[in-house]
């Protein structure tokens, strides 16, 4: 790793070189992947939504010092929000209020259109991801208010029930209004549609995407919005890292006391902290649910709050560059296992003895353990800053002397 | 009364059983060096966290008067009482310790400065303007206390005497009326107090009120215009330091005596 | 009324498990400020032993009286909990007694995910069946119904807590445990070996885990690698609710927790209009965490947490 730098404030042409190298790579690989069949590609898609994820937690966890065990959430109101703003949803909805209470259907009905009552809403993407991303925020500041004066493993378990209770609602806010139809889950989600064109293909033309007579695979044309997105998230969050409201997060995490005492108002700093951190979940949860084309309570379970939460330790706490790489190490971690290894043990066993997924569970499980152990900063953490005296040398005594 | 720039009276502080501060009450010109001096456990530490915001102080009487500079301030908040001007060095040295020395004194600064979300990701000028007049102010504060060279050094790694210039810069890049410093010579020899000794005196020149709490007795008469002696929660002496020193009840209770 | 009286029936039996459970919960905060993420996993390691012996003695000794082979499984589960548990604490947690809180933590989770995965690869995934051994007479009180595997589990729960209060409260492991719960350096100089003391605690979290973990399998009739995952979490908000680091706060916690449970789950319809349904019955547990960490942190009976300065 020792080649690649995004140290841009010390080694600025390396960094850039790392940069564009990679930018490189990352252009170039879904041409190559799809030599291989569309799956690779469909699966760093979503590896590129994790990687958000990872990215928007690393405020929360790495920036800011704050163990949420309940992030997934956020990815949930995300993909939930645009399920039922973007897809036939809404009209089961309607459905559902009528019993209720007829009066509140008829002026939805007056303001949105007759059309809603069959078809549902469908918001463009342009307003979907804001309103993903703001109504994200919104709950991260209202998830969070509860926590702000709790230590660390209080805030864990608090924010891992928080976790709990948005997917036990999501799982049964079908009656007796229909928001989010039960375990089912919600059908039928549009996909994202740019300039007119859907990211999905048009019917018929087996999912290719024609961009001006240049055609490629629906997961391919998906697959540089999500980089793109990605590569906005962090450049966002490194922006957030270093300015006054990344040090003040950086305070807050390793002197609370100490930061109230300089003036931070703590409390406003901590809501931002998982505002911000939930708003980008938020918005990598529209993107899922238009590009799975369904979401259902499984996909938000505290399982999945662990596994972002494990890129981030993994990769490297409160570094970008880490967290990055352990959201792209664990999210294209189970696929490889599954194919690579059960193939492996069958030629070599003659019968697959341990299972894809009990393997990878195995291999997080040992991870995590294992990590915090022995390199508790994470694979890839923070480079020690320049200046550190590594050991107690004739150098200091010389730099004191001359003070002195 | 508009004179004094920290007029605090009636200050009672209880710990379950324990009444660690009782009617204390303190009163600073400007441009003084003041000391609070007293037997360990005196409640000098308690005194301080009450007029900076850490604890409550006890309802009592009337809960105590809080002014600063002539206006009345809340001590409900430490951050509230940071923005009104008093800012503190701690008796443990409570640096940020993954941060450089330069960032601790940047966060100094934070209350002082308002770019938020927006000026973070975007950059624009107003928030460059800002960042930059942040970096150059602790720079010198550094230089000011003496550590300027090591602007680039994680804090934990610092050598105790510069961990705690660190912490002076980090207090004075708030910009406060009333710097309170929580024993800042523990620990040093000889020649660090000298040294200290020495920045005090220009931060006091530099127009920053100081308020000490030493153990150091001969440091504090020869700094100190005034000082405070207390003793098991109650102020027992105040007065210039030739008083003090002469004052029978405080040699008591440094001495024993008939308690 | 009778649903009244069944709904606190219910919780009580509910709540005896919760307390059994929060107790290791709260034994192991009391003494090393940490949440052993794993402990309900420990529970269904306990559940899991304790069926295979079931189902060795069906096949070796058949006909055995229920109560005696439900005996024999408890028995034989708690040394298998009792290792598995000091274990952890060997391995994962002692060497990050003074790491920041963020890594024992995540040190934990990483266990909890292991000892699933050791439950899925030894006994597969699926739900498994237990045995229905005591008899399903169900006994009347009151207009309400209770079966005698609950009166059993009653029973142990009771013996348990009370067997535990008096080693804590009359022997000298208890006061070694109550001393390093207060202040862990000071009982060392007093000549306490913490070490130890620490590895009792696990111990014996573990064993009322492992009467915990048979008695959920007997009554629920049925266990799977995930069955730990929930009530563990629950426990952990009972002994918060309760009073963390404190015994008999655990015990209390885990009974009030359960009887909130029971009513909640069999009145929130009425309560909320129909709105919301006894599904959500597993929110209150957290619903009840927060409110207690927000109203009245130290919990019911006050927490009692070392002093680790």
């Amino acid at each position: 790793m020792a080649f690649l730098t995004f140290d841009t404030a010390h080694k600025p042409r390396q960094s850039y070189a790392s940069m564009a190298v990679l930018l490189a790579a990352m252009l170039v690989f879904p041409f190559v992947a799809a030599q291989f069949g569309n799956s690779w590609v469909r699966i760093i898609d979503m590896a590129l939504l994790y990687i958000m994820l990872a990215l928007g937690l690393n405020i929360v966890v790495g920036f800011a010092g704050l163990l949420d065990l309940g992030y997934i959430a956020f990815f949930a109101v995300g993909a939930y929000l645009t399920g039922l703003l973007a897809s036939p949803q809404f009209a089961a909805l309607l459905e559902s209020v009528i019993s209720y209470h007829p009066a509140l259907q008829d002026a939805i009905v007056a303001t949105f259109g007759e059309d809603v009552r069959t078809n549902g809403i469908h918001l463009s993407v342009w307003a979907i991801v804001p309103l993903a991303g703001l109504v994200a925020a919104l709950f991260g500041a209202l998830l969070g208010a509860p926590t702000l004066k709790l230590r660390g493993d209080y805030l864990a378990i608090v924010t891992l029930g928080f976790g709990e209770i948005i997917r036990i609602f999501m799982n049964n806010l079908n009656d007796p209004i229909n928001f989010t139809n039960g375990p089912q889950g919600i059908n039928l989600i549009d996909p994202i549609r740019i300039f007119g064109v859907s990211l999905a293909g048009e019917a018929g033309s087996k999912a290719t995407v024609f961009i001006g007579g240049f055609g490629m695979p629906s997961v391919n044309a998906y697959y540089f919005l999500f980089l793109l997105l990605c590569i906005a998230t962090i450049f966002m969050t490194s922006r957030l890292q270093h300015s006054r409201l990344g040090r003040a997060w950086v305070a807050i995490r390793e002197d609370e006391i100490a930061a109230k005492a300089m003036g931070i108002n703590t409390r406003n700093v901590k809501l931002l902290a998982f505002s911000m951190g939930a708003s980008f979940g938020g918005v990598a949860g529209a993107m899922f649910a238009a590009f799975q084309g369904f979401v259902s309570p499984e996909s938000f379970s505290l399982t999945e709050s662990i596994s972002v939460l494990a890129m981030v330790v993994l990769g490297g706490i409160g570094h970008i560059p880490g967290v990055v790489l352990g959201g792209v190490l664990l999210a294209a971690l189970p696929e490889v296992l599954r194919h690579v290894v059960e193939p492996a043990q069958q030629a070599l066993f003659g019968k697959v003895l341990i299972e894809a997924e009990v393997l990878r569970q195995l291999l997080y499980g040992l991870a995590l353990v294992l990590i915090m152990l022995n390199r508790p900063a994470g694979l890839w953490p923070s480079p020690i800053k320049e200046d550190r005296p590594v050991a107690a040398t004739d150098k200091d005594e010389k730099e004191e002397g001359a003070v002195a | 009364m508009n004179e004094l720039i920290l007029n605090i009276s009636g200050v009672n502080k209880r710990f379950g059983g324990l009444q660690a501060l009782t009617e204390v009450g303190i009163r600073i010109a400007p441009g003084q060096i003041y000391g609070l001096i007293g037997p360990n456990g005196a409640g000098k530490t308690t005194f301080f966290n009450v007029i900076t915001g850490l604890y409550q102080p006890d309802k009592g009487k009337s809960g105590g008067t809080f002014e600063l500079d002539g206006k009345p301030y809340s001590p409900s908040a430490p951050h509230a009482v940071a923005k009104a001007g008093i800012a503190r060095t701690f008796q443990n040295i409570r640096l940020f310790g993954e941060m450089t020395a330069l960032e601790n004194v940047m966060v100094g600064r934070h209350v002082r400065t308002h770019q938020g979300v927006f000026g973070a990701i975007f950059r624009h000028a107003a928030a460059r303007r800002e960042e930059a007049a942040i970096r150059a102010r602790a720079q010198e504060l550094l230089d000011f206390v003496g550590i300027g060279q090591f602007g680039n050094r994680t804090a934990r790694y610092l050598s105790y005497g510069d961990q705690r210039r660190l912490e002076i810069a980090r207090a004075l890049a708030t910009e406060p009326k009333l710097l309170a410093l929580d024993e800042p010579a523990a620990g040093m020899n000889a020649t660090e107090k000298l040294a200290l000794r020495e920045l005090l005196v220009k931060i006091r020149q530099a127009g920053v009120t100081i308020l000490l709490i030493e153990h150091d007795v001969k440091l504090m008469m020869g700094l100190c215009d005034r000082i405070s002696v207390l003793e098991y929660g109650k102020l027992i002496a105040e007065g210039q330091p030739a008083e003090i020193q002469k004052n029978q009840a405080v040699i008591e209770a440094y001495l024993g005596g008939a308690h | 009324m009778e649903t009244f009286i069944q709904q606190i029936l219910n919780g009580l039996v509910l709540g005896s498990m919760y307390a059994l459970i929060a107790l290791g919960y709260t034994m192991v905060y009391g003494v090393l400020n940490l949440i052993n993420f794993a402990h309900g996993d420990v529970l269904m390691i306990g559940a899991m032993v304790g069926l295979s012996i079931l189902r060795l003695l069906d096949s070796t000794f058949p006909g055995l009286p229920g109560g005696v082979q439900l005996a024999i499984a408890i028995v034989g589960a708690i040394p298998v909990t009792m290792l598995v548990n000091v274990l952890i604490e060997r391995i994962a947690y002692r060497r990050l007694r003074n790491a920041p809180r963020l890594a024992p933590l995540i040190t934990a989770i990483g266990v909890s995910i292991l000892l699933k995965t050791f439950a899925m690869m030894i006994w597969g995934r699926s739900p498994l069946p237990f045995p229905q051994l005591l008899s399903s007479e169900p006994i009347m009180i009151g207009g309400a119904v209770i079966s005698q595997t609950q009166v059993l589990l009653l029973v142990l729960a009771t013996v348990a807590m009370f067997a535990l209060a008096m080693l804590v409260e009359k022997t000298r492991i208890g006061r070694a445990m109550r001393a390093v719960a207060e202040n862990p350096r000071v009982a060392g100089l007093m000549g306490v070996d913490s070490n130890r003391v620490i590895v009792a605690t696990f111990a014996i979290g573990a064993a009322l885990a492992a009467v915990a973990g048979v008695m959920w399998g007997a009554n629920y009739a049925s266990i799977q690698f995930e069955t730990g995952t929930v009530p563990g979490m629950k426990a952990f908000c009972a002994a918060v609710l309760g009073g963390i680091g404190n015994i008999y706060g655990a015990m209390i916690g885990g009974i009030v927790l359960g009887i909130i449970e029971s009513l909640g789950a069999g009145y929130i319809g009425d309560l909320t209009g129909g709105f919301l349904g006894s599904h959500y019955q597993d929110i209150f547990a957290f619903v009840v965490l927060i409110l207690v960490l927000t109203v009245r942190p130290s919990g019911i009976m006050g927490e009692r947490v070392a002093d680790r300065a």
